[in-house]
């Protein structure tokens, strides 16, 4: 029984079955990746374990628990953190507020009317926040507006913000798209950093170098179907997988 | 206690002292009176709730006039039932203010941006609308809700306060709220107003607890509504609630603005609630800074004054003004200016507001950060130490 169930997921917008029959199962401790060709149907799987999108059919369940039907803040506080493609952020806040943030949604659940105390006065918050900070090396730009960092930074602090919550699930849609070779390289060194902290992650992604050096169990979607499952090395050398990239879609 | 709060004791102790010798500060400026001096603290209040919606959360309500007018036919009716003692007048105007925004707020924070601001108004205007049709027995129409020597004023007549056969005045334990101690200083002529000093309270009251509440975890929270509502949601955070909660407090505040209305002057007309005077309040907002803290009052008093200076204007006084002119020049000159004065003060409240839009977006605050800014810049130079940003003026 792993962490996180999916079964026999099915989603179709208007005529397009974007997923068909997914099953999928991720381990506890384990850094799962999803890849596929553009349009298979990664994005959209992702979006049905946030509540974004409900499936039509089929079933996921979380922790014992199912989310089909929860509010994208009730999949959270269940402890499913996510980060996006490009980078959701509170960009006219600090740095140091946009770790705060998360860190009052752990510990005060979906909403208090916490406006008696003095954000000044949060020690603990704030020691929390900002030990987060410093264990991404962002405890420099901790002042500064998050609009302002460059792009792997407003990733780090996204991140950040996702860890500060200790999550239970971490979910990555493309973490590395649009960097450069090195903030590749330096985002891969932190995630298998906190993988190593025993984290469960799930990936999307389309660069395999990222995907290979990364994951301990990789699902391979075409179509809307996952194709193959196994680990790393197996999926490498397995011909449906490169038929799906290389190939194309024939029908 | 961290500079942050040291800064923010400094800014409520400057603030308060402000407020309480408003009076005489303003007096050289023709604006000591206690009429505009009233207006200023109760606009005050008003954008300062306005500001805890629209500058923090970004929600922009075009319909607060609603929950002024609900507050002054509140208090009136507070006078009438129950006391002429302003208390319960403002308490009640504030409750019934937040009453009404938790109902309003419910059914229009269902949308954000252009939907939200269009459902707002619409529900202003129908309660502007109510307020002159079938709410007459509440509201008394046209002619607006006034005091009565035959009201019943349950509370006092249980304590034995007898009004006589004079209409009665709103008086704090025996302090009558339009009773003014005028006092000769340095040649001006200041005017203590009893009514006047209620308010300023008020105001110092409310600026206090915007204060808290933009130093709170919750002001925080609400801040974020404003910049990313999505990512709220994937931090397991309800944004509904968030909103639903300034809204409401705005309301409050617009409540009480409107019961501080009645205090100083006994009648409610539905013309409080009118389209004009929830734009006014959106004006005042951004004149003097939107999501600031001193902003929102200074706009409030910006407005207020100019209403006073240039309605007060008019041709005859401009052509005097200008005499020292040939004629041929004055003439045109002056008729020119005259429909920027007097009746057409708009047309300047106009042309200031889109300067201030243009040049100086973040308001007067932002005016005075820059000017700020020069000032530190400039001694940071000569001293050879590292300026520290203003951080302070907000």
């Amino acid at each position: 029984m792993g962490i996180l169930e999916v079964q026999n997921v099915n989603k179709r917008f208007g005529g397009l079955k974007a997923l068909h029959e997914v099953n999928l199962t991720v381990e506890e401790g384990t850094v799962h990746a999803i890849i596929g060709p553009n349009g298979a149907g990664k994005s959209t799987l992702l979006n049905c374990f946030v509540g974004r999108l409900k499936p039509d059919t089929g079933s996921v369940v979380f922790n014992g628990t199912s989310l089909l039907g929860l509010k994208p803040h009730e999949i959270n506080q269940a402890g499913v953190s996510r980060v996006f493609q490009t980078p959701e952020i509170f960009g006219n806040l600090s740095c140091f507020e946009n770790v705060m943030i998360p860190a009052f949604a752990r510990r005060d659940g979906s909403f208090t009317l916490n406006a008696v105390s003095r954000l000044s006065g949060e020690r603990s918050i704030q020691e929390k926040a900002m030990h987060m900070l410093e264990d991404l090396n962002m405890g420099d730009k901790a002042g500064v507006q998050a609009d302002q960092l460059s792009r792997g930074d407003k990733r780090r602090l996204e991140l950040a913000m996702c860890l500060v919550q200790e999550p239970k699930l971490l979910l990555l849609d493309e973490p590395t798209a649009g960097m450069s070779r090195g903030d590749t390289n330096t985002t891969v060194e932190l995630l298998r950093t906190i993988a190593s902290r025993g984290i469960t992650m799930v990936v999307i992604e389309h660069d395999m170098h990222v995907v290979f050096s990364l994951a301990q169990k990789i699902t391979v979607l075409a179509q809307g179907t996952p194709i193959a499952e196994g680990l790393p090395q197996d999926i490498k050398g397995d011909p449906r997988v490169q038929e799906a990239y290389l190939g194309g879609a024939h029908l | 206690m961290t500079t942050s709060t040291k800064t923010d004791t400094l800014l409520l102790w400057v603030f308060a002292l402000a407020t309480l010798f408003g009076p005489i500060i303003l007096a050289p400026f023709g604006a000591g009176y206690p009429d505009l001096l009233q207006k200023f603290a109760i606009f005050g209040i008003f954008a300062i709730g306005f500001n805890l919606l629209f500058g923090l959360t970004g929600y922009l309500s075009f319909g607060h006039a609603a929950f002024l007018g609900v507050g002054s036919y509140t208090a009136v009716w507070s006078f009438k039932l129950l006391s002429m003692n302003p208390i319960p007048a403002i308490i009640l105007a504030t409750l019934l203010g937040g009453l009404f925004a938790l109902v309003i707020g419910f059914i229009t924070l269902r949308r954000a941006g252009i939907y939200f601001s269009i459902l707002t108004l619409a529900f202003a205007q129908m309660s502007y609308n109510l307020a002159y049709s079938v709410l007459t027995p509440i509201t008394n129409g046209e002619t607006g809700l006034q005091l009565d020597q035959a009201d019943p004023r349950l509370l006092d007549t249980a304590f034995g306060i007898e009004y006589g056969a004079a209409l009665p005045v709103s008086s704090l334990f025996g302090l009558d709220m339009n009773q003014t101690w005028t006092w000769d200083f340095m040649g001006w002529e200041i005017q203590l107003n009893a009514g006047f000093y209620v308010c300023a309270v008020v105001l110092i009251l409310c600026f206090w607890i915007a204060m808290r509440i933009f130093r709170s975890p919750f002001g925080m929270m609400l801040k974020a509504v404003k910049s990313n509502q999505n990512r709220m949601n994937y931090t397991g955070l309800n944004t509904r609630p968030y909103t639903l909660a300034a809204f409401v407090i705005s309301g409050c505040y617009a409540g009480l603005a409107g019961g501080l209305m009645a205090v100083t002057d006994p009648l409610a007309g539905a013309e409080r609630m009118q389209w004009t005077a929830s734009g006014e309040v959106v004006l005042m907002t951004i004149l003097g800074g939107t999501g600031t803290l001193l902003g929102p009052v200074l706009g409030a008093g910006a407005i207020k004054y100019m209403e006073q200076i240039f309605s007060a204007f008019n041709k005859p006084e401009l052509l005097d003004f200008f005499s020292f002119l040939p004629t041929a020049i004055a003439e045109p000159l002056v008729s020119v200016l005259a429909l920027f004065v007097g009746e057409g003060w708009h047309l300047t409240l106009g042309v200031m507001f889109m300067l201030i839009v243009i040049f100086l977006p973040g308001g007067l605050m932002e005016g005075f950060n820059r000017i700020l800014g020069l000032f530190n810049r400039r001694r940071g130079a000569a001293g050879k130490h590292p300026a520290k940003t203003p951080a302070a003026a907000e």
